[in-house]
């Protein structure tokens, strides 16, 4: 079930509607640039937690 | 030679990864007349190798002058990947370690092999081995570009020093197998994270800070346009990039390759979680097309002719010119010609191992693990040569347009590869009729569009919704597979042909 956190990772970078805005900025960058950059280390999280949650010994 | 201190600084750094790619072979020693040596490094490598490797693979020097001369060009458009180079990261933790136990436990070392064995249907494997190598020749002759971009900034004329580097190149690949490419792939790795990080701090420092820059994007060019009424417009054209790009990034068989080299499915699971921090350096190496755009590289007289022979794709090397001291252009333009010469490597190994075990070995006479390895080797050098005359012989714009075109045709190989992973449902010969059916859609909808556009208008339900060409024929591919193999597997199933079992993808 922790896998849904990956559909999560699709929903967040896909959602191209709601990030396609200028505003508001953050540290001169616009909406879309800062908001896609900031979702690529939380998809890298979400993808550890699985990883973390699902790990075992078994097929190291 | 117009830039005497930056051409010395990149010839050392070329010269220093040449003699690495050639002592790369005694490195963690293996038989090396064994083809899982050669052409997979002896499945050895860990975590830290395996992430260099594969990102190696994923992010080459076409990519560090593409996307940014996209953004210089196109604009918002060309961030798509970095949504392309973040969902592709699910599917690789989802699909791949589960390959990587099918293929250790039967020895396979391509993604064909295994669908060989999954069917036991050498046409359909034959198909996807083929489609395999066919999508990966002209990535190899983009690789070739990246390099000559950077050779030429540097004032460099002529074809003879990329015939040089590549000869150099077939030679190390030959002797050192995979292991050249991944230890390579260390050094490029870190001088691109180097100039990168100098990149985003030196040069919005010169142009007045991010938002100056972003201010100087034409407001058109600054996000996507907002869709007319009816139509998906750029909003499902840029989605559906992104997505297909991410489902087919891993079917390369340069990308497989990287994968099954790791040393078990825990580091490639491990990987699915940390390769993410080079899209951050992507994303920002993205942004070196706005850069571009700000610092006015286009209209500076010094770099007209390299504008005017290369295109939007001598944004980022102008940029660099402009922008850093001689020393550093050659690190700079060092790391991007290394970032060509580690892919295409990875590359030409790849197609030789499945020219060797789907092409050579089905349908020769049963062949010893040394001649296996010798077919393997001599198959490396002959891509190598074919990528250097294509691009001696052909104009660049046609490999640009093949390698589009390889993109919409690896995607086919989805549903066979890893629809296979997850269950047997499907039919060998339905899942070849979906794959020929797949390929002539989207070559048809290429050709359609001149082989310039990728993104095509489909009308649903008198919905417009523009889409990836790749991500919409591979999805009649799949319909077309699961439709046939219903009736097929009822009259004639393959299913006893699978010899592979169950336990092996838990």
């Amino acid at each position: 079930m922790i896998k849904i956190l990956l559909l999560a990772v699709f929903v967040i970078t896909l959602a191209v509607p709601f990030f396609n805005r200028t505003g508001p900025t953050l540290g001169g960058f616009p909406f879309f640039y800062w908001y896609q950059m900031l979702a690529v280390p939380v998809s890298s999280l979400l993808i550890f937690i699985v990883f973390r949650a699902e790990d075992t010994d078994a097929d190291s | 030679m117009t830039n005497p201190v930056a051409t010395i600084v990149f010839l050392v750094l070329i010269a220093f990864v040449i003699i690495l790619g050639f002592t790369a072979g005694r490195w963690k020693a293996g038989d090396m007349s064994h083809i899982e040596e050669w052409g997979l490094g002896g499945r050895r490598f860990g975590t830290w190798i395996s992430w260099f490797l594969i990102g190696g693979d994923v992010y080459t020097a076409y990519t560090f002058i593409a996307i940014p001369a996209l953004m210089f060009g196109a604009g918002a458009l060309g961030f798509f990947a970095v949504p392309y180079t973040v969902v592709c990261y699910p599917i690789l933790y989802l699909v791949f370690p589960k390959l990587w136990k099918v293929a250790q436990k039967h020895g396979y070392i391509t993604g064909p092999e295994f669908v060989r064995g999954r069917y036991g249907n050498r046409w359909l494997a034959v198909a996807i081995g083929v489609t395999g190598i066919f999508a990966t020749m002209p990535y190899i002759a983009l690789q070739l570009i990246g390099m000559q971009t950077v050779i030429g900034a540097l004032g460099i004329p002529g074809h003879i020093p990329l015939i040089i580097a590549f000869a150099v190149l077939a030679a190390f690949t030959y002797t050192s197998g995979l292991r050249a490419p991944a230890m390579i792939s260390i050094v490029k790795d870190l001088l691109i994270y180097l100039t990168v990080i100098v990149a985003v701090i030196v040069i919005p420092a010169e142009l007045g800070g991010f938002g100056a820059i972003f201010a100087k994007v034409a407001p058109a060019k600054l996000i996507l346009a907002t869709p007319p009424a009816g139509s998906g417009g750029s909003y499902t054209g840029y989605a559906t990039l992104a997505l297909g790009s991410a489902m087919a990034l891993f079917l390369y068989p340069h990308t497989t390759t990287g994968i099954l080299s790791a040393s078990g499915p825990r580091v490639i699971r491990r990987n699915a979680a940390l390769l993410p921090a080079y899209t951050i350096m992507l994303g920002l190496l993205a942004l070196m097309g706005f850069m571009a755009v700000a610092a006015g590289v286009k209209t500076m007289p010094q770099y007209a002719a390299g504008f005017a022979h290369y295109g939007p794709s001598f944004a980022v090397p102008a940029l660099v010119l402009n922008s850093f001291p001689s020393w550093f252009v050659g690190v700079a333009f060092g790391a991007i010609a290394i970032g060509a010469l580690v892919p295409a490597a990875i590359m030409a190994i790849a197609s030789a191992n499945i020219f060797t075990r789907n092409i050579y070995k089905e349908f020769a006479a049963s062949t010893a693990a040394s001649v296996e390895t010798f077919v393997a080797k001599i198959f490396s050098i002959v891509m190598v040569i074919g990528a250097v005359v294509f691009i001696l012989v052909i104009p660049n714009t046609y490999a640009v347009q093949l390698q589009l075109l390889g993109g919409m045709w690896i995607i086919q190989t989805f549903p066979a590869i890893v629809f296979s992973v997850f269950t047997r449902f499907f039919n060998g010969w339905a899942l070849l009729v979906g794959w020929a059916v797949g390929i002539v859609m989207a070559t048809w909808l290429v050709a359609l569009n001149h082989f310039a556009g990728s993104v095509w208008a489909f009308h649903i339900f008198g919905y417009v919704v523009p889409s990836y060409i790749a991500l919409a024929t591979v999805i009649v591919n799949a319909v077309i597979a699961a439709v046939l193999s219903v009736p097929l597997n009822a009259v004639a199933s393959d299913r006893g042909a699978d010899t592979t079992a169950a336990v092996d993808y838990v």
